[in-house]
């Protein structure tokens, strides 16, 4: 079974925080890291070929460091990283992403499944899974937290939904998008870390994909962002303290008639 | 579109370095040079620069015959034959939008005998509803229903097109944006029209929801985008409202599914949804257990409200993810939200700070929550929880 | 901390070691410490991460290192917690008489899975009655043909009733003193071995401390480990390769309490202020981290020299290391509940448990004063030599 998983590397949103005074972004010492979502893909990827043999592939777009989030994957347990990097990809949307990523997968001659994370962390859209599905015309799940049964010919898998979940058989090749419930990713080995420290990635640009440059990066992006800012915060508020009864009765005084 | 600096009118006074949310801009030798690596021609930069020092050159261009495109259409969700609240939530905004642009607000609505729910949606503000009933259609899957809303857009032309942030939802539009090369906006929190320029203004959080960005798609019709629950309003029930209901027909073609649908499991929980709760009760990190969690819910009971839960508490296993409050959980929006030993992380504050009443209980005066409390206390929640399940218990007389 | 020159390799079992710390261990240490449960899923881990061979050579499965590779994960999960950390080191422990005696075949045999981490071990010599004393030990093996029947107890065993293989020291020749012990491989399992009670200690809580009783237990003769009487000569061999990981172990519960002062002291407020801005903090703050620096240099000097091949007598260099690393998690640990205050005091902060289990490094493998014996015998014996 070949399976492709699509990472992305992203700034460790729990370490960001906003300057009070400034209100902006403190970005000092965030580290890039492989989205944490993409970790129960590239998880669900080795798992399945661990099951059924066969390889797996790690693919991700970004800049030249983007790499090292491919080499942490080639120690949790792919095969190989593919790094599809050009200076013509940047300020894609999801848009322009996925036909990026659809281009590199059709590129890589065999594949069974591929795996991508829930939603990215940093952008939190959940669209380029979908988005490389479409592009590519295979089935998709989406949402995915267990994966029941799988052959040669299909997989058998639990989508969740708001309510509970939903159980689907889709004929390979086909995209699912994983959720945390699905597994818990492993800690890589001593030497899978040796060998993703000497493993030669593959660098494809955009010539070497055969896309349409107007599909690409900022041209092939219809939304664009025209305005970033901070939340405005919350007027202060009153904040009781001192002895416990005296403070609850308090509040219960100036609450009682919002509820009911 | 390309990005430069103007050499003769930058300081290197810094500002652009660290609004900046791409680490893009360094100052060197008091000139601000931009990686073009990282930087994505957001605009953060050029707005809080002081000496126009940033150009931004966009290149205009229109593709499609954009004014062909009109009115503002949502895609109404429905399950097991019932018309989910989120769709009231977009109908109640749309009608907003489609006012400011003068246009008609449209519905797809796609089901099982599911056409004489469609009064439903215009009794809420909808003037044509765009019906397909089919066997096929009972259940959600990814292909049928894409390709339809793929035939319908190209078919009717809607400026706009919205749908609820769901796992349905958002599954759907993707597929969707990408067949008609459209631009989509994920989990927007706000949304609005710039009046000169007839486009939509669409607001959502990035970075963990550290920062507000908002997105257009001046040359592509239609403008998607699909919109968290619980951030707008549900639009108001006006029985004697009027509008039409078109029952469009398709090929047996376009319901086939390669994915097949085998069964669904409802999960049994005698907890209140959450999402749907007016009153939630949230525990955190300081809960230290699960069986700490029977404070919280003593006290729901008496207000009539939910159990919510932190990241950190349900990552540790004392509440399931269902309950989860914030950006990887659920957003929610009661009328009051109680945070107990919670200490108010970015990414929990997203999940509820939209909450009509927010009361924080922590013992650290200097916890985050604070900050968006409307009401706090600071005190050890294991004493303060039981005497407010007490005192409220006696103050509405139960 | 100073720039040890590690290599790029030790660097990444470093951030190895670190990544497990952080995931698996913290989040559960305080609870282990209260219940007592051996960390087995830890355990699994850290085998599945191939750490439990580190010093062991590749041509047994190992990764080819050295005591100093396994100082450095033993401290960094002691960081999280000591008693876990100690679960980790003491398997090493067990396994270290195998590697020093061994024959080819014993090696072959059991070697393996122990670098694998599929089997953990433990090392069994101190006796209810032979504590410093060795040579007080009551234990007996007596050959019978080709069996050697063992009979006696064994206490306050690391990993006793959870190590699959134990290398356990035993008097062959009661009239020979420490001359007629010898060493030898006991598996789990075995007719007539069986464990006593489970130790309810102070600090090192998760690590499991047991009794091992022998009753008419029949080993193969092959397994004895070298020869007949080098057992008390053999154990000292094993400890002077295996202190430096008891320093390091020290090293790593006094970093992860000073870790946690610094934090603290920047966060808690008096008079109006961070209390790490007071000169009686920074002092004390000042002189946590030169001494646990001090101890992490003497403990990786030791390591590397043990490693090293060159010198013969590390022995009493491995005893200083073991000897100042737990004297200074001693000292460091208690300024960092000082550090904490009234919170300090409390379990339900983290620093008292570091303070718990620093305790232990000053006693096994040898007291500190058996240490300061050794340290002395070893500059007599070289002033002599000159």
């Amino acid at each position: 079974m070949n399976i492709i998983v699509c990472i992305k590397q992203v700034p460790d949103t729990t370490q960001v925080k906003i300057d009070p005074k400034t209100n902006t972004l403190i970005r000092e010492g965030v580290e890039s890291i492989i989205n944490p979502f993409d970790m129960y893909a590239i998880e669900e990827g080795v798992r399945l070929k661990e099951k059924f043999g066969g390889k797996v592939i790690a693919i991700t777009m970004g800049p030249p460091q983007a790499e090292a989030a491919l080499r942490e994957a080639i120690s949790l347990g792919c095969d190989d990283g593919i790094l599809v990097s050009d200076r013509a990809f940047a300020g894609s949307d999801t848009l322009a992403t996925s036909y990026t990523l659809a281009m590199a997968v059709k590129k890589i001659e065999t594949f069974d499944i591929i795996i991508c994370g829930k939603q990215a962390s940093d952008g939190d859209t959940a669209q380029v899974g979908p988005g490389i599905a479409a592009h590519l015309n295979i089935p998709q799940v989406t949402y995915v937290k267990h994966i029941k049964e799988a052959d040669e010919e299909a997989i058998t898998v639990e989508r969740m939904t708001e309510e509970g979940s939903e159980i689907l058989r889709s004929p390979l090749p086909c995209l699912i998008t994983v959720v945390k419930e699905i597994n818990e990713p492993r800690i890589p080995s001593l030497k899978g870390k040796m060998k993703a420290k000497k493993a030669e990635l593959t660098c494809w640009k955009a010539i070497d994909i055969d896309c349409d440059d107007e599909r690409l990066g900022l041209n092939g992006s219809p939304t664009q962002v025209v305005r970033i800012f901070t939340p405005p915060p919350r007027a202060q508020g009153e904040i009781l303290e001192g002895d416990p009864q005296e403070t609850t009765s308090k509040l219960v005084e100036m609450l009682k008639d919002s509820i009911q | 579109m390309s990005i430069k600096v103007i050499k003769d009118k930058c300081t290197g006074c810094m500002i652009c370095t660290r609004v900046c949310p791409f680490a893009a801009i360094k100052v060197i030798e008091k000139l601000a040079v931009i990686d073009l690596d990282k930087c994505t021609i957001c605009g953060a930069c050029k707005e809080v620069c002081n000496f126009a020092a940033i150009d931004i050159q966009k290149n205009p261009k229109k593709t499609q015959d954009i004014e062909k495109y009109k009115g503002v259409w949502i895609f109404a969700e429905q399950k097991r034959g019932n018309i989910q609240s989120i769709s009231y939530e977009l109908l109640g905004k749309a009608t907003e939008l489609a006012q400011k642009l003068g246009v008609e607000v449209s519905c797809m609505l796609l089901g099982h005998n599911i056409t004489d729910k469609a009064q439903e949606l215009i009794s809420r503000g909808a003037d044509n509803v765009y019906v397909v009933d089919s066997p096929e259609l009972e259940h959600f899957l990814d292909e049928p229903y894409s390709k339809i809303l793929i035939n319908l857009i190209r078919k009717y032309r809607p400026e706009i097109v919205l749908c609820g942030a769901s796992a349905i939802g958002r599954a759907l539009v993707s597929r969707v944006a990408v067949n008609i090369h459209a631009g989509l906006t994920a989990d927007c929190t706000e949304l609005d029209i710039d009046e000169t320029e007839k486009i939509l203004l669409q607001t959502r959080p990035a970075f963990g929801g550290n920062i507000m960005a908002t997105i257009i798609s001046k040359n592509h019709r239609p403008q998607m985008a699909t919109v968290r629950h619980k951030v707008f309003k549900e639009a108001e029930v006006d029985p004697s409202r009027t509008g039409k209901v078109i029952i469009e027909n398709f090929d047996k073609s376009f319901f086939k599914s390669r994915t097949k649908m085998l069964d669904v499991i409802e999960e049994v929980t005698s907890m209140i949804n959450i999402a749907e709760a007016d009153i939630i009760v949230s525990g955190g990190r300081a809960m230290k257990g699960p069986e700490n969690f029977a404070i919280l819910e003593e006290l729901a009971k008496v207000l009539g409200g939910a159990v919510g839960a932190s990241r950190a508490a349900v990552d540790s296993d004392w509440m399931p993810y269902s309950h989860q409050v914030g950006q990887t959980g659920k957003t929610v929006c009661p009328k009051m939200y109680i945070a107990c030993g919670i200490s108010g992380q970015i990414q929990h504050l997203v999940g509820m700070s939209s909450s009509d009443i927010i009361i924080a209980i922590n013992r650290d005066a200097s916890a985050p929550i604070f900050q968006v409390a409307d009401y706090g206390i600071v005190g050890d929640l294991f004493e303060i929880v039981p005497l407010l399940t007490k005192k409220f218990k006696e103050a509405l007389n139960k | 901390m100073i720039n040890y020159l590690l290599t790029e390799e030790q660097e990444m079992i470093r951030d190895l070691c670190r990544q497990i710390t952080d995931e698996k261990i913290r989040p559960v240490a305080a609870e282990l410490d209260k219940t007592e449960e051996f960390p087995w899923e830890i355990m699994k881990v850290m085998a599945k991460s191939d750490l439990f061979g580190l010093y062991i050579d590749e041509k047994y499965g190992g990764m080819g290192g050295g005591i100093l590779e396994l100082s450095i994960a033993t401290e960094e999960f002691s960081k999280g917690c000591g008693g876990i950390a100690i679960c980790y080191a003491a398997s090493a422990l067990g396994t270290l008489p195998i590697l020093i005696l061994g024959s080819e075949e014993q090696k072959q045999k059991y070697i393996p899975d122990l670098a694998a981490g599929k089997h953990l071990a433990a090392f069994g010599i101190t006796e209810p009655a032979a504590g410093s004393d060795a040579s007080a030990m009551q234990t007996t093996a007596v050959k019978k043909g080709d069996k050697y029947i063992l009979n006696g107890t064994k206490h306050f065993i690391t990993n006793g009733g959870e190590a699959e293989i134990y290398t356990v020291v035993a008097m062959t020749d009661k009239s020979k003193g420490s001359r007629g012990a010898s060493i030898f491989i006991v598996e789990k399992g075995t007719p007539g071995f069986t464990f006593g009670k489970k130790e309810d200690k102070l600090g090192i809580r998760a690590s499991a401390t047991n009794e091992l009783n022998f009753v008419d237990c029949e080993i193969p003769a092959e397994n004895l480990l070298g020869k007949e009487g080098q057992g008390f000569i053999g154990a000292m061999r094993v400890f002077d390769k295996s202190r430096p990981g008891i320093g390091a172990q020290a090293v790593g519960i006094a970093q992860g309490a000073l870790d946690h002062a610094i934090r603290y002291a920047r966060e808690r407020k008096q008079f109006g202020k961070s209390i790490s801005s007071f000169q009686g903090i920074q002092f004390m703050l000042a002189d946590m981290a030169t001494q646990v620096e001090a101890a992490r240099a003497l403990v990786y000097a030791s390591a590397r020299e043990v490693d090293s091949g060159v010198t013969k007598n590390y022995g009493m260099h491995s005893a200083m290391s073991k000897l100042y690393a737990s004297d200074v998690a001693m000292k460091v640990t208690t300024d960092a509940v000082q550090i904490f205050g009234g919170y300090g005091y409390m379990k339900e902060y983290p620093v008292e448990k570091y303070m718990r289990d620093a305790k232990i490094t000053q006693i096994y493998e040898g007291t500190n004063q058996i240490q300061r014996s050794i340290i002395a015998l070893g500059l007599i014996k070289e002033a002599a030599g000159s």
